[in-house]
């Protein structure tokens, strides 16, 4: 049994656009934040694991904290960046290569819907070219076929951006703090049918970071560290459904959100109906009712009817992304998966304030999933 | 004289029976897992012997959706926010099992179901610099390509 690996710090500067601020700039407040909570000076760092997609290298961060001459590894693992450097870090505790490791992400991306290369994904120009090569298209369609397969009303998409951004409005850091009604977001405009505008996160700015050590000594820096039972990422199989794809086999395969999550709940010796409270990504909300079921959190198609009764809210069984998620906060690629874990930990350590989980949550899970095809998921214990 | 054959933006995915034009992929030879576009190994059974396939001209619908704003480059239709007319886009199964990324020839929701039967066709997307109309594959609604050939 590999020794277990504790949360000690935790530093968000908050989701959302900044024009005054660089993106290494948020990633250094956010570093700067989680080194306080641990109560640990920059130069006991042994390891670093951080990332940015659109804002420079990770490693520049030193240049602000300090040039202590660590070894800081730059992680490019698109959405599941922040996810990567997370199980890189715990690994490295493991192994005891540091005694205390950081995770770390940041990003700034340039307004409006991402614009990737073909080349830089191994794909044919015309595919960027003729208009094929687009994230907003890959989880439209997606999320077409799987109402279709499953017997999901689109009235399903509409709950999930209500309850995002309900949840949203009680998140003080929170980017989107306006509740939306049903109607604003059913009649939004469209920008890939079935998926209208206030059923997408946006591209944004912001930093996230963790500071980590092992559990044996985490007491020492804090009196409430949390636990990383799992930290697994997991990259696609031939035939699964993934993004920027000309074509999809003819036989499906289980996406890499399915493995990741049967590793996680593995490695924890955990199921889901023990997880208490969730962060799945929520890229768009057609998403977030496909990753309710691929993390084993309900059967698919069953999604429609947790969500209008209410299951996924913050009193419910199954509350799922209780800061607003992605929909509420944006996305800097490089910090999100982070985000994610940094909600969790607040909520495990009973600090979520008007959002907080009742019944004393003890255990919580979080999922990123982006391009190319790839899922990390944590699963995290007070 | 037959009209000039259309200036393709991707003429390595088609192949002409006359004015009809066939997609065109390759096939495993180890474990016959069919690709589209062509590529050089097989991601299924990590063979490297592949050879080439016909993918056929006829389809049905699999999954869809209308792109209703205007993609950033490298899109080069060369239109602007105020002139962009949407375009439909769709997963299409072709008779191999394989579902093939496409524009559609229609941007009406009204007009796409999924399992709808559907057919190859050839639409300028953008003037080159020459004047001259460059095409792209898409798949139309069968009936309204060959009325009366294959469906009825």
């Amino acid at each position: 049994m590999a020794e277990d690996v504790a949360i000690i710090g935790i530093g968000l500067h908050p989701f959302g656009r900044h024009d005054e601020l660089s993106g290494r700039a948020q990633g250094a407040n956010a570093l700067r934040a989680a080194l306080k909570d641990a109560g640990v000076s920059w130069d006991r760092v042994g390891v670093a694991y951080g990332g940015s997609h659109d804002a420079g290298n990770a490693d520049a961060l030193c240049n602000d904290l300090g040039l202590t001459g660590l070894p800081f590894i730059n992680v490019a693992n698109g959405c599941a960046t922040g996810g990567s450097a997370l199980a890189s870090a715990v690994a490295a505790i493991r192994s005891g290569e540091a005694e205390i490791a950081v995770a770390v992400g940041f990003d700034k991306h340039p307004r409006g819907a991402f614009n990737p290369h073909p080349r830089d994904w191994g794909l044919p120009d015309w595919y960027g070219e003729t208009g094929l090569m687009l994230t907003t298209q890959f989880f439209a369609l997606k999320t077409r076929r799987y109402l279709h397969e499953h017997g999901i009303g689109e009235d399903a998409l509409v709950r999930v951006a209500q309850r995002a951004f309900r949840n949203g409005a009680l998140t003080p850091h929170a980017w989107r703090r306006r509740e939306l009604s049903f109607e604003e977001i059913a009649g939004s405009m469209p920008v890939n049918l079935p998926l209208r505008q206030y059923m997408f996160c946006t591209p944004a700015e912001g930093g996230a970071a963790l500071v980590l050590c092992r559990a044996a000594v985490a007491q020492r820096f804090h009196a409430r560290p949390i636990l990383v039972k799992a930290a697994v990422v997991r990259t696609r199989h031939h035939g699964s459904f993934e993004v920027f794809s000309p074509a999809l086999a003819a036989q499906q395969a289980p996406a890499p959100t399915v493995t990741a999550s049967r590793a996680a709940f593995e490695q924890a010796g955990v199921g889901p109906r023990d997880i208490d409270v969730m962060q799945l990504q929520d890229t768009d909300s057609g998403s977030e009712i496909i990753h309710i079921a691929e993390n084993g959190f309900c059967e698919h198609g069953e999604q429609e009817r947790l969500l209008r009764d209410g299951d996924t809210e913050i009193g419910g069984r199954l509350p799922i992304n209780t800061d607003g998620g992605c929909l509420a906060n944006g996305e800097p690629i490089g910090a999100s998966g982070l985000r994610q874990v940094i909600e969790i930990c607040t909520q495990l350590r009973q600090d979520a304030g008007r959002r907080q989980v009742p019944g004393d949550p003890r255990l919580g899970y979080t999922h990123v999933y982006g391009a190319p095809g790839v899922s990390g998921v944590t699963i995290l214990q007070r | 004289m037959p009209p000039p054959p259309p200036l393709l933006a991707c003429p390595e995915l088609l192949r002409f029976e006359g004015d009809r034009p066939h997609l065109l992929g390759c096939e495993c030879a180890a474990c016959g897992e069919v690709y589209f576009p062509a590529t050089t190994s097989c991601t299924r059974c990590l063979s490297s012997r592949m050879k080439d396939c016909d993918l056929g001209h006829e389809g049905t619908l699999w999954s869809w959706t209308i792109q209703d704003f205007l993609p950033k480059p490298p899109y080069n239709s060369g239109e602007t926010p105020e002139n962009f007319r949407p375009y439909g886009v769709g997963y299409v199964e072709m008779a191999s099992g394989i579902k093939v990324e496409a524009r559609l020839t229609t941007a009406d929701p009204a007009a796409l179901r999924i399992g709808m039967p559907l057919e190859l066709t050839v639409i300028p997307y953008r003037v080159a610099d020459d004047g001259r109309e460059v095409s792209t594959f898409a798949f139309a609604p069968a009936t309204s390509v060959r009325k009366g050939i294959h469906h009825g």
